[in-house]
């Protein structure tokens, strides 16, 4: 059985409502499953609104949007998602968490919106151990665990958040300029952490071990790590530079006065 | 998503929002509260003022207003334009339909509490509320002329006790009035409270009324005649006019034929009402004060629950990150919007739960302080089911209330998506 790409997007054209000019025009675009892809692109290049048609949340006027498999331009918006809670995610800048849970009780968020995530997540350990087991692989020690997501330092938290989007083996990660409040030492050891995160998912003893349920298993998590700093492409499979996949970015470039 | 960990995730979230929240709630209750209480008083006045007769099947008058004949006949307030003469009264006491009448006789007063001169049935006759016949406290009915028997309000305000000597004026007020100085009275009973006019009364023989005006012609001693106390039983003291009389029935299918008798009199026009649809018609007139402090505390349970939706509205704004981080979760922006209209109906709910609770505290509490202090009567109970239907009221429209926080927090993720726009 082949596993479909992570993400393909075919004629994709998007106009925000009241707006004349195209916001995304992107007339082709693959992310294998397993992939982990860099995301180039500056403020304004349309990232959002991309991360936004990705996750289901805004339907595009034209074009087809794959992600996972599924259709997402013939699904209903109740379909989509859940397609997102229990397959994508998602990881951003910075106020990823809920201030008022705890660490462990943010990184369980995602099971109780989705029973197939929850089915996933628990399927090794129980529940709490798996969020727990996540928590310890990012470097979060025990006695932050049940610290309000408030009171942990910006790079907890972001760690929190990775833990969370991790949680539950969704076969789609979406993170969005995730490093962009830590400074550069601590940025290099969080896209380490990820990377070895989302890499693990094709650990040659997972496999064996759990062989029978190896096509869900064999298939790494894809990774899509959006930021405007360049430096970081490096860690990754490949660089995509929306600038140039985007061609609504050159269309608007090229009417502007230089 | 399913609803019960939504709902429960809406909770914590609110708790992390307690203080606010928790001002909103403690307004939410206490205007339901203040909508409960004023409910409850005037439902428990208007009991007790429709109940202030009870088992009497017509009061009867000289001819005027069914109004004006209840209020003097039975609240002792104003004067009656024309008396009804005694032989009329023992026609109507004859009557074949008739199983009792008590004479009712006014127009004296003791220290701006009404005198009542009637006959010792009154206290087995007489009854208020549901069929509650009049008890002594202390003392026992008059026997002789100038004996009297005050309700529990005279005695209590004026410090009486049986044996005590008291003196009537004549005409009702306090300013002015001519005293029966020379003929005491001596108090030989005191009755139970009853909630009516009974506890504001003082009540003596129909003889006694007779007594004190024989030396008396149109509203003022005759000069140079005088009749000793001691002397009065040589006269006949039966009396020539009564004010109104109270009727019993033998059977209540009587009520309309004896009515139109009454009204139809030949000797003299009289007038025979029902005093429970009397009352009931009194109240009507009376009961615009009533009407008007409803009004208002249902204006306070508006403000409430204004309070309420302005406040979520508010703190739309501060959460739009918690609710783009759910949307990214999985959430639609149905689940969006039942958690903020659950939210706002926890908030209505429980505050509306703490009001009608606080109401049963106070009312327990505070009930005899507020009858003995303010004469307002405020019955311990948990809801009747008037309040029950107010109580309801307010939660389904803290319900649509919260309606227009889910509505725009709906609007809201629906336009934020994943990143919000702050």
């Amino acid at each position: 059985m082949s596993v479909s790409p992570a993400i393909v997007l075919d004629g994709l054209q998007f106009r925000w409502p009241g707006q004349s000019a195209l916001c995304l025009d992107i007339p082709r675009l693959e992310i294998a499953a397993g992939e982990a892809v860099f995301l180039h692109g500056p403020s304004g290049s349309g990232k959002s609104t991309l991360l936004g048609i990705l996750g289901g949340v805004a339907v595009p006027q034209a074009g087809r949007v794959n992600v996972l498999g599924n259709e997402l331009t013939a699904m209903s918006s109740r379909a989509r998602d859940r397609l997102r809670a229990a397959h994508i995610g998602f990881l951003f800048q910075q106020f990823n968490l809920l201030p008022w849970l705890s660490a462990i009780d943010n990184v369980l968020l995602p099971c109780t919106f989705s029973v197939e995530r929850k089915a996933r997540a628990s399927r090794r350990h129980s529940l709490r151990d798996e969020a727990e087991r996540l928590l310890t692989q990012l470097d979060l020690t025990m006695s932050h665990w049940l610290k309000p997501a408030a009171e942990l330092s910006v790079g907890q938290q972001q760690r929190v958040a990775a833990a969370r989007a991790l949680i539950g083996r969704p076969e789609l990660v979406i993170a969005d300029e995730p490093t962009s409040a830590l400074d550069a030492e601590r940025q290099q050891i969080f896209i380490d952490l990820l990377l070895r995160e989302v890499g693990q998912r094709s650990s040659v003893g997972d496999v064996a071990l759990h062989g029978e349920i190896s096509a869900l298993r064999s298939a790494r998590t894809a990774l899509v790590f959006v930021s405007h700093d360049q430096r970081l492409a490096s860690h990754f499979d490949r660089t995509i530079d929306l600038r140039t996949i985007n061609l609504a970015v050159q269309a608007d470039a090229a009417t502007e006065p230089a | 998503m399913s609803p019960i960990p939504l709902l429960r995730l809406a909770a914590r979230s609110a708790w992390a929002r307690r203080l606010t929240l928790g001002v909103t709630l403690v307004a939410i209750m206490l205007s339901t509260a203040l909508l409960l209480c004023v409910e409850r008083v005037r439902a428990d006045a208007r009991q007790s003022f429709t109940q202030s007769v009870s088992g009497v099947d017509l009061v009867v008058g000289a001819r005027t207003g069914s109004v004006q004949l209840m209020l003097y006949a039975v609240f002792h307030a104003g004067a009656a334009t024309n008396n009804v003469d005694w032989k009329s009264f023992e026609i109507l006491s004859a009557h074949p339909a008739v199983e009792w009448a008590l004479p009712l006789s006014l127009g004296d007063s003791h220290r701006g509490f009404a005198v009542l001169g009637t006959t010792p049935a009154y206290f087995e006759r007489f009854s208020y509320g549901e069929h509650q016949s009049l008890k002594f406290r202390s003392g026992e009915s008059f026997a002789k002329v100038f004996d009297a028997v005050v309700g529990s309000e005279v005695a209590a305000k004026l410090g009486y006790k049986v044996g005590d000597a008291i003196t009537l004026s004549h005409g009702m007020g306090s300013a002015n009035l001519l005293e029966h100085g020379d003929k005491p009275f001596q108090v030989v009973g005191i009755l139970e409270v009853t909630g009516t006019p009974v506890d504001r009364t003082i009540h003596v023989g129909l003889e006694a009324i007779t007594a004190l005006h024989l030396d008396w012609v149109a509203g003022a001693p005759v000069k140079g005649l005088s009749i000793p106390q001691d002397f009065v039983s040589k006269f006949d003291l039966k009396p020539k006019e009564i004010t109104a009389a109270l009727i019993g029935l033998k059977r209540r299918s009587d009520v309309f034929r004896m009515q139109r008798f009454v009204n139809e009199f030949r000797g003299e026009p009289l007038l025979a009402v029902m005093p429970g649809v009397a009352l009931d018609e009194l109240w009507q007139t009376i009961g615009l004060v009533e009407r008007t402090l409803f009004a208002v505390s249902v204006l306070v349970i508006i403000v409430g629950l204004a309070g309420l939706v302005a406040t979520m509205l508010a703190s739309l704004n501060e959460r739009r990150r918690e609710l783009a981080i759910l949307r990214a979760l999985g959430a639609g922006p149905g689940d969006i919007f039942i958690m903020l209209a659950a939210e706002g109906l926890l908030v209505t709910t429980l505050g509306a739960v703490l009001g009608a609770a606080m109401l049963a505290i106070v009312s327990t509490i505070f009930a005899p302080w507020l009858l003995e202090h303010l004469g307002v009567l405020l019955t311990p109970r948990l809801l009747s089911l008037s309040e029950l239907y107010l109580f309801g009221g307010v939660i389904i429209t803290g319900m649509l209330a919260s309606l227009v926080p889910g509505w725009r927090a709906w609007r809201m993720s629906l336009a934020d998506g994943l990143t919000p726009r702050t």
